[in-house]
């Protein structure tokens, strides 16, 4: 271990980080959270973070805005609402990880190589671009973008099974009035620039 | 009784083609002919959330204006288009700055949106729109020597209750148990299947759905059902790495509850994308011939 000091300061801490997730998130209560560890104890991914849900609300709370936004864990969340359901305060967990998230790709502090944030990306990309989603297409880029070429040749299996079973769509989808989408996704980034 | 304009989104036209294939002929059979949303959208999932707030609004805006247009109730028979499409509802209805600018984009594309449209799931518009009544009338195929556990997963019954009880919804075993089949209570019925972690993350998408799968063999069950794309196919995939990794035989069908509700309607089985299966259903179509007819 290397011996340095664990202890963040006062003055470390970023006061405008709690507010800027307040409102990305619409959740005004993330202040008010007792601690009580129910939403950790509720989440199912909660072993495999790097911060418990509990932990990043007290880090949100407490302006650690780096630590947070470099964090695996809301890109862990599965987005089940166990905790959101559960918290006795109210407060919007699941919604709080979400704005973590955007902050996150805004910043672009995200785990660049985790397949999570890149397939979310990717998909975003693909279907705000075509209306539509499409598996194969959102497989490769994946595969491509995570440089992740044992993981493609492992999908393999199942890629046959769901060919054999007629489950998979191997042409693009696209919606017919491509058009309109554009220009309703154009006029929201201007506005929200 | 509503009319209903029917929203696939994505999982249902690929993956979960056989759930489109049931819904419709079900529906059908029912006396419901079920039109498709023309020029619908994706909903965004998991995945636009996490990217861009206002893009996400956007998108799921237009698949509500879209419906609004019909005039009818939208039907969604996919737990993450059902939940997307509420959470923009309520969002685009809150009255807040950055809804009014979203509302205003859709307006000047000439999709204005009016709040003037429900959003539905198939289970609750059979239990509490045709009912059950109706149901049981329809039912010529005797399953009740079939045992199903009812699988529901997150996001049909969280963040909002409106469809039933967050953690144990009861509405899909109600129905299952109309239709004469051997219904067994399932405490993991509303757990985590990872949904679109799974495929990515093998270590925790193993052990999630190791967790459901090991419960519903434990009840003796001969099939999973659930009214969810997406966990129904991390259900089917996960079977083989599980039984390696945990050594334990973990086989089992999953289904739709539209599939099963044909089966028990006497649709022939062709009709209701039974053949989609990953998991072989030999034992299954067994146990199903020697029930016999009602």
């Amino acid at each position: 271990m290397k011996i340095q000091e664990k202890v963040i300061n006062e003055e470390d801490m970023d006061r405008t980080f709690l507010n800027d997730i307040k409102e990305a998130s619409g959740s005004t209560e993330i202040d008010i959270c007792i601690q009580c560890g129910t939403c950790s104890s509720s989440c199912p991914m909660a072993v495999y973070m790097d911060y418990t849900p509990r932990q990043i609300i007290s880090m949100v709370k407490n302006g650690m805005r780096e630590n947070v936004l470099k964090s695996f864990t809301p890109w862990l969340c599965a987005s089940c609402y166990s905790c959101q359901v559960r918290c006795p305060m109210d407060i919007n967990i699941t919604d709080v990880m979400y704005a973590i998230k955007r902050k996150a790709v805004e910043k672009k502090t995200y785990p660049s190589r985790f397949a999570i944030p890149v397939m979310d990306k990717e998909m975003h990309k693909i279907l705000t671009h075509n209306g539509r989603s499409s598996e194969v297409l959102l497989m490769l880029k994946l595969f491509l973008k995570t440089r992740n070429l044992i993981g493609l040749i492992k999908m393999a299996p199942l890629g046959l099974n769901l060919f054999k079973t007629g489950r998979i769509g191997l042409k693009k989808e696209s919606i017919k009035n491509k058009k309109q989408l554009r220009q309703i996704l154009k006029a929201v980034k201007e506005e929200s620039q | 009784m509503s009319e209903y304009i029917y929203y696939p989104g994505c999982s249902l036209k690929t993956s979960g083609r056989h759930y489109d294939e049931s819904i419709i002929t079900v529906f059908k059979e029912l006396g419901i002919e079920l039109k498709e949303l023309d020029d619908w959208n994706c909903c965004g999932a998991t995945a636009s959330p996490s990217v861009d707030e206002a893009k996400t609004s956007a998108i799921t805006g237009r698949v509500l204006a879209l419906a609004e247009k019909s005039g009818k109730d939208i039907l969604a028979p996919c737990a993450a288009c059902y939940m997307s499409l509420k959470k923009s509802k309520k969002f685009l209805e809150n009255g807040s700055q950055k809804a009014e600018k979203i509302l205003k984009a859709l307006e000047d594309a000439g999709l204005p949106y009016k709040a003037n449209v429900n959003v539905k799931h198939p289970v609750e518009i059979l239990t509490k729109e045709i009912g059950m009544g109706k149901i049981k009338a329809k039912v010529i195929r005797n399953l009740n020597n079939i045992k199903i556990v009812n699988y529901y997963g997150c996001q049909i019954v969280r963040p909002f209750t409106e469809f039933d009880d967050p953690d144990y919804p009861t509405q899909m075993d109600d129905l299952m148990d109309a239709l004469g089949l051997d219904v067994v209570d399932y405490s993991a019925k509303t757990k985590c299947c990872g949904g679109a972690l799974t495929a990515n993350l093998e270590e925790p998408g193993l052990r999630l759905n190791y967790i459901l799968l090991k419960e519903a063999k434990r009840k003796g069950a001969d099939a999973i059902v659930t009214l969810c794309p997406l966990c129904l196919f991390n259900l089917e995939i996960t079977q083989r790495k599980i039984t390696k990794k945990y050594k334990e035989e973990v086989k089992i069908p999953v289904f739709f509850f539209s599939q099963l509700m044909g089966l028990s309607m006497g649709i022939p089985k062709e009709d209701l994308g039974f053949s989609r299966s990953m998991i072989p259903l030999k034992k299954f179509w067994e146990k199903v011939e020697n029930g016999g007819s009602k």
